[in-house]
């Protein structure tokens, strides 16, 4: 095994080709025994697991598998971890709703299974083919996933909207990487920042750099690639949103900025106009659009799509720091959501869940702890101090100045005034309205998750070095 | 022991405050303000005039009352220790507290300045606060907040030794701030009532216009000296004669400015003419309040702050000017207000507002040891005379209206002789304690050679006529005639309690010998020992020296006047009860003019009143309401409403916009970055 491994040089890919194998290995297991949607869940997390021991465990360095198609580094490592704990947590999520609501299929956890070796390819991605591969897979995943609930109109809806909008942006991205490869004569992102450095960047290149964006920023949902979303988070299911708001943001920023570092570093000029466009557009119309919104989850969705602007700040930044800053948001995004959701998947009454604003109200006098965390992450979402939500905005706000982007920082800044605005209605809503009826208690994993991701977010001001430390050495490998 | 004699009213005045209130309440005395006394609109002390199921209902004095007292009168006792200590040559000491503000070239450290000038002053400040507290444990029986009351009172009296032991003018300025605050939380203790917190805002925004003076002498000296230090200044005062100072685009003379600023300070805290205005609202507190802050301590802060910055002056004669006049000015003015008035906490509170103006004057002619003792005395017996207005406010069910008083003689013997011997020492009879202090103060007038002086000499001796027709007055009007009293308020008049009377008799003590005892001391043969290096004098300044060498006229004009002014009351409220008003028919433009005390509050009103009031308004309705919310806050939140609803109505829902919005989205990123990277 491990020589043919090594034949087709893919000893470095051993935590993919696992979690790839371990996924049909599943799925052979569930389609052949009745009832084994909570076996599949277990082992799925286990498998993911494993999988995060294989990554850490792995040799150190750049690693480089299948002839360079696909690079293990710092920066890889530390993303696919936190990509797999994101999906490992939103199969945790999902379990008690699953089944409450009867939709509980051994499918589920596998399609999140595959999903998340599409990321981890997407993240690994050294090349334009290998891109492409791993966003498919990913997203074949996803479409599906979004429909879970087929029986309900507005499930299938969504998966139905993001299948075709996904088509489409898939269909722009490998235009995109074929105008690429046509102007440079290379798919491998390395081979290709050398032709561009070499000879003068054609305006067939600029075409494929700008299609290539757009196919990226329609993953991270960011504006004007970013209908979908809302649409999409408000007709899936609550858990199959939180996990669409956590892993696959993860990984698709990831390939965001190694899609832009590794090729294009010799044109950052020009792709960075781009990202400033894209992520001032995000952060204003993630703040703005949120406020006219009744339902929480769409609510996130736009949330979502402002932190996904934030974010973009740091990669247009394009400096070691502004990669830092990104990674450092991006996990605090990933421990912020999942509490967020986990507090949303309480929402639950006994004729079932419900999801409007409304809902919240007076939720601190008739179930303080679910209110108090709620608040926590809603006050860490907008950026308040000392809650971790702060810091993600500080560091990227700090990348941005010092790239001199001043006017881009200070457009955040207010950007996140305005946001704070829906965050802290909610509040509001929870402490000092009248209370309605009562929710069902927390659920004990969705519990533990929230307790624990707010603990995080709260205490993360006394314990930041070693965050900012890997995040630090993630970023370092990408330059 | 000076710390003990300083920290002491802070602890109790944090105890009280913080642990007092609450353990009254798990008393189980639910606190209703309606029971408070202004909800009831009585007045001052309004237990006895209603019905009778609350009328008698004493609220049982909580410890916080005994703590501070106790603690008070341990202050007071040290302090008498302290001062006799220097009445037998104590040397100056400085006690170090802890280092306070070190910036730049500023330094103010925490420190005791302990030399005779703080040592009477402690005496006067804490002898007269811990009598004022053991009274108050009878007078304020009847008020469900005496927690809050007694934690006031003991927090003015930490803010008044602050200021007479500061070391430099920061920590003065602390101690100033300290006593306005207490004042402003003590004339407005009667929450409920309108007009006690009208008072309380006046007392304070009048203070604020003098303490903005004082803020900038303070400002000035540093720029002078660099240096606020106490001794640093007094040490190189002399360097500084003749020195000019830029203010205001004037080159002025330094010294004369500073010490015009700080005496600005000291106009607003001892009201003085022009910013007297406060002093007679701030009786809407209550009667020991008055005695304390409004009479004894509080108000004499300005003398102090004068006689303590007597290097200053001594060196800006042109200053001195000022101040006498003002002094002369105030004491002249608040004498003939005090004429007229019919309110008996309102005559003694003019009567303060015209003894202060006399210290200053004696001030101003150099004769600081004098005015020190005028302080000193006056304390004693205007405390007195304010604790027995208090007591026939008691009697009389709360009624302050003296045209309502009349014949209470009988009831009330005691109150009656001591406010006797409050009256006889204010006007200065012989022997008693006004009578070395005031005359002395209008012999060293006389004695000066300051260009104001003979205009201050003929302004003191009406205003000692004034002060003695107005203080029998008052004396024959409360006590004498025919009660004009309703028949069931004079049912009820009865004598106070023992814990009100006896601070009263010590007070009535002091009243009486004061004068004769300390007078040596302050202003007799050991006065250039006893005030040793506290107060400085100029080698040509031998006031006390000239001023017990008078022409004899001048030592008995003083006299004269007081006999007269007692014949003229006594002709008007005894023999003619009549005269009065008929004399006020037929000066009835002057009677009106005293009445309305010079029309001040009127003046005031219309010049500074009313267009802050109206600039108030108008920025408030116009720049804040309509310009700022408009055009800020408001205007931003519905500007973020417009674009949340456009931005939302783009969210349509359907599949073929949103694959619209992306294809323009990436045409014009194209067409952006074509004509981007082509330049």
């Amino acid at each position: 095994m491990m020589s043919l491994l090594d034949h087709i040089q893919g000893a470095a890919a051993l935590p993919e080709i696992f979690l790839a194998v371990a996924a049909m290995a599943l799925l052979m297991f569930g389609v052949f025994r009745d009832k084994s949607a909570d076996i599949v869940n277990i082992a799925a997390i286990i498998v993911l697991g494993i999988t995060v021991a294989l990554v850490l465990g792995g040799a150190g360095g750049r690693q480089e598998a299948f002839g360079g198609a696909l690079v293990i580094d710092t920066f890889a490592r530390f993303m696919k971890v936190l990509t797999l704990f994101g999906s490992a947590v939103a199969i945790v999520l999902s379990v008690n709703f699953m089944k409450a609501e009867k939709i509980e299929r051994f499918e589920y956890p596998i399609l999140i299974l595959l999903a998340t070796t599409g990321m981890m390819i997407m993240i690994s991605a050294n090349g334009l083919i290998a891109l492409y591969m791993g966003l498919e897979l990913q997203s074949l995943a996803l479409y599906v996933v979004a429909a879970i609930d087929r029986d309900k109109a507005k499930s299938s809806e969504a998966g139905l909207k993001y299948f075709v909008l996904g088509a489409l942006s898939s269909g722009m991205l490998l235009y995109g990487a074929s105008l690429i490869y046509g102007f440079t004569g290379h798919v491998g992102f390395a081979e290709i920042a050398q032709s561009i450095k070499a000879g003068e960047p054609g305006l067939g290149l600029t075409f494929g750099l700008v299609f290539l964006i757009a196919g990226l920023a329609f993953k991270v949902s960011a504006v004007p690639f970013h209908m979908w979303t809302p649409d999409v988070y408000e007709g899936a299911p609550t858990p199959v949103a939180a996990f669409f708001a956590a892993a696959p943001k993860i990984a698709a920023m990831a390939l965001f900025v190694r899609a832009m570092l590794a090729p294009f570093p010799s044109i950052l000029p020009d792709w960075q106009q781009i990202l400033v466009f894209i992520s001032i557009a995000s952060m204003l119309l993630g703040a703005f659009a949120a406020i006219g919104q009744t339902n929480i989850k769409r609510l996130l969705a736009y949330s979502s799509i402002g932190h996904m602007g934030y974010a973009l700040i740091g990669l247009a930044a394009g400096s070691p720091e502004g990669v830092k800053s990104v990674v450092i948001y991006m996990t605090i995004y990933l421990i912020m959501t999942l509490g967020t959701f986990a507090c949303v998947l309480a929402m639950r009454r006994k004729d079932g869940q419900v999801e409007n604003i409304g809902d919240l109200a007076g939720l601190a006098r008739t179930n303080g702890l679910h209110a108090f965390f709620l608040a926590v992450f809603m006050f860490s979402l907008a950026g308040i101090p000392p809650l971790a939500g702060f810091f993600a905005k500080y560091f990227i706000f700090m990348a941005a100045i010092k790239a001199n982007m001043i006017t881009l920082a200070v457009i955040g800044v207010l950007a996140s005034v305005v946001g704070a605005v829906y965050y802290i209605r909610i509040i509001k809503l929870m402490y000092f309205d009248e209370p309605v009826e009562r929710f069902e208690p927390m659920v004990t994993e969705v519990k533990a998750v929230a307790v624990l991701s707010g603990l995080f977010v709260i205490f993360f001001v006394l314990f930041p070095q070693p965050l900012s430390a890997l995040a630090e050495a993630a970023a370092a490998s990408l330059f | 022991m000076y710390q003990l004699i300083v920290f002491l009213p802070l602890i109790g005045a944090i105890l009280a405050g913080l642990l007092g209130t609450n353990a009254f309440r798990m008393m189980g005395k639910t606190i209703d303000a309606g029971h408070g006394h202004g909800a009831h609109g009585g007045g001052d002390h309004d237990d006895h005039g209603h019905d009778d199921d609350h009328a008698h209902h004493a609220y049982p004095t909580p410890w916080a009352a005994y703590l501070t007292s106790g603690l008070l009168v341990i202050s007071a006792v040290l302090s008498w220790v302290a001062f006799w200590q220097f009445m037998h040559e104590g040397t100056p000491i400085k006690v170090e507290v802890l280092r306070w503000v070190s910036s730049g070239a500023l330094n103010a450290d925490w420190a005791f300045r302990i030399d005779t000038l703080t040592a009477v002053m402690l005496v006067v400040v804490n002898t007269v606060s811990s009598l004022v507290h053991i009274y108050s444990i009878g007078y304020m029986s009847h008020d469900p907040h005496q927690p809050r009351f007694f934690a006031y009172l003991s927090l003015f009296t930490f803010a008044m030794l602050m200021l007479v032991t500061s070391d430099n003018l920061l920590q003065m300025f602390f101690g100033w701030e300290g006593v306005g605050l207490a004042s402003y939380l003590l004339i407005g203790f009667w929450y409920q009532k309108p007009s006690a917190n009208a008072a309380a805002i006046k007392a304070f925004i009048v203070n604020r216009v003098g303490d903005f003076g004082f803020a900038l002498g303070i400002f000035a000296v540093f720029v002078a000296f660099g240096s606020i230090e106490l001794d640093t200044i007094f040490s190189q005062a002399g360097a500084q004669v003749g020195k000019t100072m830029q203010f205001l685009n004037w080159q002025v003379d330094a010294l004369t400015l500073m010490c015009l600023l700080l005496f600005m300070g000291a106009m607003g805290k001892s009201a003085q003419f022009l910013l007297h205005t406060w002093l007679p609202d701030a009786m809407e507190g209550p009667t020991p309040v008055s005695a304390l802050i409004h009479a004894a301590t509080m108000v004499t802060a300005g003398v102090f702050l004068v006689a303590r910055m007597s290097p200053l002056f001594e060196l800006a004669p042109h200053a001195r000017e000022v101040v006498i006049v003002v002094g002369a000015v105030t004491a002249f003015f608040a004498a003939t207000v005090g004429l007229v008035q019919n309110d008996i906490k309102r005559v003694i509170a003019y009567s303060t507002c015209s003894q202060l103006g006399y210290m200053f004057v004696a001030l101003g002619v150099g004769a600081y040891g004098v005015a020190i003792f005028h302080l000193f005395t006056h304390a004693f017996f205007k405390a007195l005379l304010f604790l027995g207005s208090g007591s026939v406010i008691h009697a009389m069910s709360g009624e302050q209206d003296m045209r309502k008083m009349g014949g209470l003689a009988p009831h009330i013997r005691i109150t009656w002789v001591l406010m006797l011997i409050g009256t006889l020492a204010l006007t200065g009879f012989p022997y008693t304690a006004g009578y070395f202090s005031k005359d002395a103060v209008i012999e060293s007038a006389f004695v000066s050679h300051a260009g104001a002086a003979s205009f201050a000499f003929v302004l003191l001796i009406i205003a000692a006529f004034c002060t003695s027709f107005y203080s029998w007055r008052l004396a024959f009007m409360t006590f004498n005639g025919k009660p004009r009293a309703s028949q069931e308020v004079m049912s009820h008049v009865h004598e106070s309690p023992q814990v009100m009377l006896v601070p009263l008799y010590l007070l009535a003590i002091g009243a009486l010998l004061a004068g004769i005892v300390f007078a040596p001391y302050f202003i007799g043969h050991d006065e250039v020992q006893f005030w040793a290096s506290a107060i400085f004098r100029g080698a040509e300044n031998k006031i006390v020296e000239e001023m017990h060498h008078v022409p004899a006229w001048v030592k008995w004009s003083p006299f004269v006047a007081m006999v007269l002014g007692f014949a003229l009351a006594y002709q008007f409220y005894i023999r003619r009860p009549d005269l009065p008003g008929k004399l006020a028919e037929q000066h009835w433009p002057l009677y009106q003019f005293l009445l309305n005390k010079w029309y001040f509050d009127e003046l005031y009103d219309f010049i500074f009143v009313n267009p802050a009031k109206w600039l108030g308004r108008f920025l408030w309705k116009r720049g804040d309401g309509w310009f700022i919310d408009g055009f800020g806050p408001d205007g931003v939140s519905a500007r973020v409403v417009d674009v949340t609803q456009r931005v939302v109505r783009l969210q349509t829902g359907y599949l073929f916009h949103y694959a619209f919005a992306m294809l323009i989205g990436v045409a014009a990123l194209v067409t952006w970055f074509m004509f981007g990277s082509v330049h």
